[in-house]
């Protein structure tokens, strides 16, 4: 039982850092370049995200044994497409300025790259557990990355953090900007090559 | 890239473009040749022959409205009629609003002694032009990699060298024009009657991986050739965001026929042009000095991030 859990553990955080979905895998960078604009959109697409993940991540587990290897993409996308619809109906009711804001990048969860590679490398193979525990980390990486993106775009930009005033000045206008999404997420990308770069020399020293 | 494959797509080209030619003119009754906007508030109707004086004189006979207002009429202040009796000046006392479509009611024309019926004409402006517009608009001013960053997986994974670059650009032009046609065609006559709406993700994002399996399909059978060159990037296509974009756009601003033509294509040569443009740079960045932190994927953002600033200046931009 014990051994169990720390698998689970280890898929968990497998996902938020060692295969970080945007900065490692570079999957799904359409959102971390298009609305990282603010740490609660980040949130919001993150929990969107990880909803969709979690629950086709389990769907597919479930009935992988009944599913032809011949037609599975097409059912893994629309096993998505079905989930997408439902968060996207309940996004519309529940918090719709934010989803106004959101515009289209909710529907297009469905071609997100991320969700269907988990799928067809992880969720195809294993028993539901350990795939509701992988989309739990995925889910989760991606939302820290959103949260990260958004963190530093709204600090430098607005100088606020989730709607509140925090440096009382706007260092950098240019981060708000749709342009720098790319800027962040390359700058990003490049941490975290340093941090591996560093990891690896430390270990050789070793 | 050899004759063959050219001639094929100067003909699509060629074909794409005459075709609102064709489709852009006429109107909805026999008798009314023409309407057009004149000026910033007049409306010129020509008919097909001379129209009696006394009918074309009375205001009570002619209502304007914009066709998504349909119960505010908009006041006529004066109507001209042209000597030889077949073109008709209708002044109206405000501005119009030329982007959107106006309507015209005509009640019971009478020409040379004989009711001709009432009718009921579109007025808009230079068809082709607005054609036109979306297509460059869709195509460069709000490219959909550098404005509204979607795509942009399969875009920083196949802008390596140039020929993949040209090859996928041009796959996913032909595929993104034939699924949006598609997806139109059975969201205004299959989802939108039987308000099946909250299916369209569904739907879009099925009809996307049966037309990628089609063009699959027909190409290997028609053209082994241009199959053996572009295949490989088809299963590219579904992964790419602008592809289930294209259909969502079209739904919610529910385009024509002949528009979402225009949309669809401006979407496939803008990624294009896109993949060009990086592509170019990129195999020189080959020969660069990079930081080891900076190497593959981060400084491809970078670039990215400035060739977005530069399309930048391209917001805001109308033509016609």
């Amino acid at each position: 039982m014990k051994a169990r859990k720390k698998t689970n553990s280890q898929l968990f955080f497998n996902g938020i850092l060692k295969e970080n979905p945007i900065f490692r895998l570079a999957l799904s960078m359409c959102p971390a370049v298009g609305i990282s604009t603010s740490v609660m959109n980040g949130i919001l697409l993150g929990v969107a995200v990880l909803f969709v993940q979690v629950f086709s991540s389990c769907t597919i587990s479930a009935i992988k044994n009944y599913i032809h290897p011949r037609i599975r993409i097409p059912t893994y996308t629309l096993t998505i497409a079905t989930w997408v619809t439902v968060i996207d109906l309940m996004l519309a009711a529940f918090v719709p300025a934010a989803y106004k804001e959101m515009g289209i990048f909710v529907k297009l969860i469905v071609a997100f790259a991320i969700i269907t590679m988990r799928l067809e490398t992880f969720a195809c193979k294993n028993p539901v557990g350990p795939s509701f525990w992988d989309g739990v980390g995925m889910g989760l990486g991606f939302t820290f990355g959103m949260v990260a993106l958004g963190l530093v775009r709204e600090l430098l930009g607005m100088g606020t953090i989730l709607g509140y005033d925090v440096l009382g000045f706007r260092p950098l206008l240019f981060f708000v900007l749709p342009a720098a999404g790319f800027f962040c997420v390359g700058l990003m990308m490049a941490v975290f090559n340093y941090m591996e770069i560093v990891y690896n020399r430390r270990r050789k020293a070793l | 890239m050899n004759a063959t494959l050219r001639r094929y797509i100067v003909f699509t080209l060629a074909a794409v473009f005459l075709l609102p030619l064709l489709l852009g003119c006429g109107s909805e009754h026999h008798f009314i040749k023409s309407t057009s906007f004149k000026g910033p508030n007049s409306i010129v109707i020509t008919f097909a022959g001379p129209v009696d004086e006394k009918w074309a004189t009375n205001i009570a006979n002619f209502r304007v409205n914009e066709k998504t207002d349909p119960d505010i009429y908009l006041p006529v202040s004066n109507i001209s009629l042209s000597p030889d009796r077949m073109t008709l000046t209708i002044t109206l006392d405000e501005k119009l609003n030329q982007t959107s479509t106006h309507s015209l009611f005509m009640k019971g024309i009478i020409s040379e002694g004989r009711d001709l019926g009432s009718a009921l004409v579109n007025v808009k402006k230079f068809y082709f032009g607005y054609l036109l517009s979306i297509l460059i608009g869709a195509m460069i001013i709000n490219n959909f990699v550098f404005t509204k960053y979607l795509g942009l997986c399969v875009f920083f994974g196949t802008s390596k060298k140039k020929p993949t670059a040209i090859g996928m650009g041009i796959t996913f032009t032909i595929v993104i024009v034939v699924s949006a046609m598609m997806s139109w065609f059975l969201y205004q006559f299959v989802l939108k009657p039987f308000r099946l709406d909250f299916l369209q993700i569904v739907v879009f994002i099925g009809l996307v991986s049966l037309s990628v399996q089609a063009v699959d399909t027909i190409l290997r059978k028609v053209n082994p050739v241009l199959f053996k060159s572009f295949g490989v990037y088809l299963v590219l296509v579904i992964a790419n965001c602008i592809i289930i974009a294209v259909p969502l756009i079209l739904a919610d601003n529910e385009y024509n026929a002949v528009e979402s033509l225009m949309l669809a294509l401006g979407a496939g040569l803008g990624f294009l042009i896109a993949l060009f443009l990086m592509s170019s740079v990129r195999e020189r960045l080959e020969l660069a000095d990079v930081p080891p932190t900076f190497r593959g994927l981060p400084i491809a953002f970078i670039l990215g991030g400035l060739f977005a600033l530069s399309f930048l200046g391209f917001s805001g931009m109308s033509l016609f």
